[in-house]
């Protein structure tokens, strides 16, 4: 019997995802004798025309991992979905936009504007040099690929199979999908998170928790975090109550708050709006001037609380033209 | 067609649903704009409750629970207390004017008290025109999102 495809892929990503993968350590050659992989442009030479030649649906399984946030990535996503069986939205920038995702906090063009010309490490002349998308040589016509004007997560531009979170996804999750699907066993439903659990960040960690009643946050850098405590009872901004459980509380054993990279937990449209619901609850005040004085010291809420599910959130992006001035 | 405000308000069931019901039967006129979600407390209103109905398609949100200190479950409204203006900050960083989101206390005795409440955020919301966000623009373009890129 031939041994079943398997293709991975990096969009807007900074790699890490594939670094997981091959965390699986000698397990990798477990999944080299399993399958056959015939497409992985970060380990192997493949180009995109081998995959625009492949029948449709012959690629059985697709891990697909970064965001969508140039016409590349989405012109990709939609062969990928074409030519495979199984599309699994692999890491958070897949399934929720990730850190790509936070380029819907601003524009595409004030992205360019400041790379290009505004930071204080650029040196411009006449005006600055910016990325054409269409330049004209003696050879001919060159193109390179446009940025989207919003940063989409896959699920906001095509049917997706099952999703994989994490920022990235642990190497022992991986292993327990590739496992499962190597055994043959009938697949969850479509739609499933797979590699993760169902309960909170917070059930996985192992700190002590008390009764919370905040007066004051802390940014990490301005306290020394005790190691037994649980990190939002000292002040520190946790994102555990939002965020799905499955990577075993690494960040806060190694005494660091959750950064919320498994996404919300199930049954929540909104991480940030669960993080506000979660945060109001333990704010210990009740009167108006004395919340607002304890809401001014958490620095940046939306980079926080949707540090990676900005994308995906209720509200998918600023709104840059009618944002409020105050 | 001018602009009529679209408006939810999650009502308390204890208190201002009440209200809202005494409004109605005093036949105390008030704005026929607000669409009212009746809810067991205040403090259930979810925060992604009020995104999504921005998303789909409301001017503004009221939120009206029982005053501080009569709360049926004690100590409800105190979480909306400190819910709202949390979230008020959030409305602002989406660049959605957080005047869109009010909190109001309304008893079940206080019928004229909603209907001013109601009139008055009615006519803000007027003032303010109607929401437009993002991805409602990009939905009625109809364009791929890549024809925006500069």
């Amino acid at each position: 019997m031939a041994k079943p495809k398997l293709a991975l892929y990096w969009a807007a990503s900074c790699g890490g995802c594939e670094i997981a993968v091959l965390d699986l350590h000698e397990k990798i050659l477990d999944v080299a004798g399993a399958f056959d992989i015939v497409f992985w442009p970060v380990a192997l030479d493949f180009k995109y025309d081998d995959v625009r030649h492949m029948e449709d649906g012959s690629i059985d399984l697709c891990l697909f991992n970064g965001a969508l946030r140039n016409s590349e990535n989405t012109e990709i996503a939609h062969l990928l979905r074409a030519k495979s069986k199984t599309l699994v939205a692999f890491g958070s920038c897949s399934m929720e936009g990730g850190i790509p995702g936070l380029g819907n906090l601003t524009t595409t063009q004030a992205i360019l504007d400041f790379v290009y010309r505004g930071s204080p490490s650029t040196v411009t002349t006449n005006g600055g040099v910016f990325p054409e998308t269409h330049t004209t040589m003696p050879e001919g016509d060159i193109e390179i690929p446009q940025m989207n004007g919003t940063v989409k997560a896959l699920d906001q531009e095509l049917d997706v199979d099952y999703y994989v979170p994490g920022c990235p996804p642990q190497p022992n999750q991986i292993w327990n999908v590739i496992e499962y699907i190597l055994s043959g066993k009938p697949l969850p439903p479509r739609g499933s998170v797979l590699g993760a659990g169902t309960k909170t960040c917070c059930d996985e960690c192992t700190r002590e928790r008390k009764e919370k009643k905040l007066k004051k946050f802390y940014r990490p850098y301005e306290i020394e975090p005790k190691p037994e405590e649980c990190l939002l009872d000292q002040g520190i901004l946790c994102m555990g109550p939002a965020t799905r459980d499955g990577c075993g509380a690494l960040c806060p054993k190694a005494n660091v708050p959750c950064r919320g990279c498994y996404g919300p937990p199930p049954n929540t449209m909104d991480q940030g709006a669960k993080m506000v619901s979660a945060l109001s609850s333990v704010i210990d005040a009740q009167d108006p001037e004395e919340i607002e004085r304890i809401l001014d010291q958490i620095a940046d809420p939306l980079g926080t609380f949707y540090r990676f599910s900005l994308a995906h959130s209720i509200l998918r992006r600023v709104d840059i033209h009618e944002k409020h001035q105050d | 067609m001018p602009f009529e405000p679209k408006i939810v308000g999650f009502l308390c069931n204890w208190c201002s649903y009440t209200g809202a019901d005494l409004a109605g039967v005093s036949r105390i006129p008030s704005a026929p704009n607000v669409r009212v979600v009746r809810t067991m407390c205040s403090g259930r209103v979810d925060p992604s409750f009020i995104l999504k109905a921005f998303l789909l398609g409301a001017d503004g949100v009221v939120v009206m629970g029982c005053h501080l200190g009569d709360c049926h479950y004690q100590e409800g409204n105190y979480k909306t207390i400190r819910r709202i203006p949390f979230l008020k900050r959030l409305l602002n960083g989406f660049g959605i004017d957080p005047r869109r989101l009010r909190l109001e206390w309304v008893s079940a005795s206080e019928g004229d008290r909603f209907a001013h409440v109601v009139n008055e955020f009615t006519e803000e919301i007027r003032a303010l025109g109607p929401l437009s966000l993002p991805i409602h623009r990009e939905a009625r373009t109809h364009q791929p999102e890549h024809a925006h890129a500069v």
